[in-house]
């Protein structure tokens, strides 16, 4: 057992020197896009919590309608060959029976005890979840749904990003578990918070702050889409949840944290004039500088993510330089309009961007 | 002495002045009837044939729909333009086809049926289809007169419950929203004068003899469907007017921007909508209730606990709207309560499929085409009816709900339940309205490719419900794993179709060329039997009287009438 403990560190510290070493890696790291990605989004397969909480009651009423269903499927199939008329028939009717108060009492009672049992497992588990209380050190998220892309703060971190979320992993040590309980707001329309493996759906909706929590034992990127119809891109309203190791998470809290790099090169200068001289600042944020829009995503560290446009594309050169040139060629209706900006001048933007880490 | 009489009828015809364009069978002839008449009988099968012409319409964008989700980023269609389709599928299927063809069924039989010789208000019923129709024509128009003074909009784009706020003006521009709110409204209004008609009809107007215990089962879920209507449709109306008055008059019941409230329309939606589900499938209850002890014949099993039963979930049915809100964050008793009204309401459905089964149990069962579309109810309700247990255990809906399975599951109770009595009700009562056999060999085509084809589109929809694919998305990421369930649902609907065309030829050809079926084909029980088919103007010469619930049955044998036993 200490010996499996001490390789772990070992590999951890082996992980660690290499990190160091190459800071594309560490970058790599920080976005989770090392973790297994978990794109099919099971429901019988749960890694958090609530999703797990909620198999007991999914399970107990999947095998009791899938025995009513083979039970009255059979007496059907029974019924249709045993009373079907045969060719040899006399045409005479068959004796009339009106009804019978025991058989009808007994097909009363039975499903209204099954319904019984129904109830209670169901009531248990809505208590269990709604009514969950929160350790001191449980990581607090504020999520906001808008046309189509998702913004995320970090009241207890100070952090501000869009469309992966990250949190660390928790353990069922009740002493070592941490718990993120994340409070659903929306900027327009109702949106859906639903990732599958992690907690059922919860509505985002205005004038209103809903609530939920996940609480996920492994690693890795989990996949979600926005689940109520919100308008002309809700399909590409995509979400993924990067669960990470405590450290992992340390560290990407240290990297949303740190200063923004000053861009070097000419053509990042150049692109960064641009940036602030077109109207990008007015819906994009860009750390303390002046670009404080609050309508689009916050840019502040773009590159520590994994997608652009919600998860509509994944975040290289060639789908930001498209994306810059014209969103509405990635993701037709979404709320950027083409800045009409010439190639030249979308080269020097992506080169600014990437700058933003 | 037949071709005697009418030698004698066309003598006096071509003797009689007439106006030129106006001869028997002319288009102008044609066309002034249906207009003018306020025949029940004329009205119901224009109910019925106008909304199985907007169900091939609706189905049609269905396919599209399908088509656009066969490959994981296809480009067959604009998001756009697949948003349209799937709000004007769902809302043309449930206010253009489902009711017209509801109405229809009851315009037609309840008179027949209760032996009387119109409905109540003749001319409130010819108001009420036209009123319809028109509903439905304005919903349709809007692809051309949508875009409005903003050249945004078109077709009406925010799914069939019309979600706040993204119907506010802010959200959606352009005039599409107000086509399908005024759609709605004059739909309302259509379903509300029927259904008024309906129960006074019903109330009133029962020949000499039926007692409210002898009505067919029938004639009793069309009395309970009526004050359903009445109940469920005002609350649509009046979020309907509420939502124009946040458009055009600064209201701010719904526009979250201004303090309104998103959830408030959800509220005033459901309390419609989830007892419009029981006014959809009740008639297809209703259609079974007939079809099933003839064909099996034994009477109904049961009968005053199927009525029972049926008031029971008229009664629940009030009761749990909020089940379609589970994840809008109410509170946890909230969410109980509506989870305990849904379930209990799996009590009174289960007694009516097993009084249906102990109906056919020890019977002589005639497995022609109308009872084999009531087997085929039997079994996809029961899937749909399980489906939503397992929807009403609300912590397990979190996950489920706005996904694929519940896609799947309410196609199982709208096609799977309602349109397969809706097809058996129009193969039973095809020989009285049009006095010839529905063709057998036609018959089975369209049921077996259309049981098959609807299987395969429906049943894949669970699953990929099960693997997270929420629903009203125009596109997907490959690699989630929805890639194969959504092939073989596009397969299943390119089998649904042909079965749906031998249904309209069959529709057709046994019309020119069906045998003659005589009055009672299937030696069936009820006063529609009794007259001619079709039916004269005004159904009876004589009115009947009866003495059981089954006045036929009476008739054949005198030696064992079953008013002894009632």
């Amino acid at each position: 057992m200490g010996n499996v403990k001490h390789q772990n560190q070992q590999g951890f510290l082996i992980a660690a020197f290499l990190l160091m070493l190459s800071p594309g890696a560490l970058l790599a790291n920080v976005s989770g896009s090392d973790y297994p990605m978990k794109r099919v989004t099971d429901i019988f397969d749960p890694q958090s919590l609530p999703a797990e909480m909620i198999m007991t009651p999914a399970m107990v009423v999947l095998w009791i309608t899938l025995g009513i269903f083979v039970v009255v499927t059979t007496l059907l199939v029974f019924i249709v060959i045993r009373y079907r008329r045969k060719s040899s028939d006399d045409g005479s009717e068959p004796p009339q029976i009106y009804g019978s108060t025991n058989i009808e009492l007994a097909w009363t009672v039975i499903p209204i005890l099954i319904t019984v049992v129904l109830i209670l497992v169901t009531s248990r588990t809505i208590g269990e979840i709604q009514n969950k209380v929160f350790p001191e050190n449980a990581l607090h998220i504020r999520l906001v749904g808008h046309q189509w892309w998702w913004e995320i703060h970090y009241p207890q971190l100070g952090i501000i990003t869009a469309n992966e979320i990250h949190v660390p992993m928790s353990y069922r040590d009740p002493a070592k578990a941490r718990p993120t309980r994340i409070d659903l707001q929306s900027a327009d329309v109702i949106h859906s918070f639903w990732v599958p493996q992690l907690a059922g759906k919860t509505d985002l909706v205005p004038n209103r702050t809903n609530k939920t929590w996940i609480e996920p034992f492994e690693p890795g990127v989990y996949f979600g889409n926005c689940a109520e119809y919100c308008g002309t891109q809700h399909a590409n309203m995509l979400l993924r949840v990067i669960v990470h190791t405590p450290e992992d998470f340390e560290r990407w809290v240290a990297a949303q944290k740190a200063p923004i790099p000053a861009p070097v090169t000419s053509v990042e200068l150049e692109g960064e004039k641009l940036f602030y001289s077109t109207s990008c600042i007015n819906c994009h944020k860009v750390g303390d500088s002046v670009a404080q829009g609050i309508f689009g995503p916050d840019l502040s560290k773009l590159m520590l993510r994994q997608t652009i446009g919600a998860g509509v594309a994944p975040l290289d050169d060639k789908h930001l330089w498209a994306w810059v040139k014209d969103p509405q060629e990635v993701k037709v209706g979404c709320l950027m309009p083409n800045m009409q900006l010439l190639d030249a001048e979308v080269d020097s933007i992506v080169a600014y961007l990437k700058t933003l880490k | 002495m037949a071709t005697e009489t009418s030698t004698v009828e066309k003598d006096y015809e071509f003797s009689a002045p007439q106006k030129v364009g106006h001869e028997k069978g002319s288009l102008t002839r044609i066309i002034q009837e249906l207009v003018f008449t306020v025949d029940h009988k004329k009205l119901g099968l224009m109910y019925i044939g106008a909304g199985l012409i907007f169900f091939v319409v609706a189905g049609l964008m269905a396919t599209m729909i399908r088509a656009q989700l066969f490959f994981p980023n296809n480009t067959f269609l604009e998001p756009a333009v697949f948003n349209r389709f799937f709000t004007m599928h769902g809302t043309a299927m449930v206010f253009l086809v489902g009711m017209p063809i509801i109405f229809g069924f009851a315009n037609y039989l309840v008179p027949l049926m209760i032996g009387a010789r119109d409905m109540a208000f003749p001319r409130l019923n010819a108001f009420g289809f036209w009123t319809f129709l028109f509903s439905g024509l304005l919903l349709y128009f809007s692809y051309l007169g949508g875009p409005g003074l903003y050249a945004a909009g078109s077709a009406p784009d925010v799914g069939w419950f019309a979600y706040s706020p993204l119907t506010s003006r802010a959200f959606s521009r352009g005039t599409s929203t107000d086509y399908w709110t005024l759609s709605l409204l004059m739909g309302g209004i259509a379903s509300i004068s029927t259904a008024i008609n309906l129960i006074v009809t019903i109330v009133s107007y029962r020949c000499k003899g039926m007692t409210l215990g002898r009505m067919p089962l029938f004639v009793w879920l069309y009395l309970v469907v009526g004050f359903l209507v009445i109940i469920a449709v005002p609350p649509l109306t009046a979020c309907q007017i509420m939502l124009m008055l946040d458009r055009y008059l600064g209201a701010a019941f719904f526009d979250t921007q201004a303090g309104g409230s998103a959830v408030l329309w959800q509220h005033f939606f459901w309390i419609f909508g989830h007892p419009e589900v029981y006014i959809l499938i009740l008639p297809g209850f209703a259609i079974a209730s007939e079809v099933i002890p003839v064909f099996s014949r034994k009477p109904i099993f049961g009968y005053p606990i199927m009525v029972a039963a049926t008031v029971m979930i008229a009664f629940l049915s009030l009761g749990v709207w909020a089940h379609h809100m589970f994840t809008v964050g109410m509170t946890s008793l909230g969410n109980t309560f509506f989870a305990i009204s849904t379930m209990l309401i799996a009590i009174p459905t289960g007694i009516k499929i097993f009084n249906w089964l102990g109906t056919m149990y020890g019977g002589k069962i005639r497995l022609e085409l109308p009872m084999m579309f009531c087997i085929g109810f039997l079994f996809q309700f029961l899937i749909a009816g399980l489906t939503g247990v397992i929807l009403a255990v609300a912590p397990f809906t979190w996950q489920l709900s706005d996904s694929y399975f519940v896609v799947a599951h309410f196609h199982y109770v709208l096609i799977g339940g309602l349109l397969y009595t809706v097809f058996a009700g129009i193969y039973y009562w095809y020989p009285k309205a049009f006095g010839k056999m529905p063709n057998k060999k036609l018959g089975l085509l369209h049921f077996w490719l259309f049981t098959i084809g609807f299987h395969l589109t429906f049943a894949p929809q669970h699953v990929s419900g099960l693997l997270g694919m929420p629903r009203r998305i125009f596109t997907y990421e490959a690699g989630r794993g929805w890639e194969i369930w959504n092939q073989l649902s596009t397969i299943g609907v390119l089998i649904q179709i042909p079965g749906i065309l031998f249904f309209v030829i069959n529709l057709l050809y046994s019309y020119w060329k069906g045998k003659p079926a005589g009055d009672d084909p299937w030696d069936a029980w009820t006063l529609e039997w009794a007259t001619t088919s079709p039916p004269a103007d005004y159904n009876f010469a004589k009115l009947p009287e009866v003495k059981s619930r089954r006045p036929l049955w009476d008739l054949k044998h005198p030696d064992d009438p079953d008013w002894k036993y009632e």
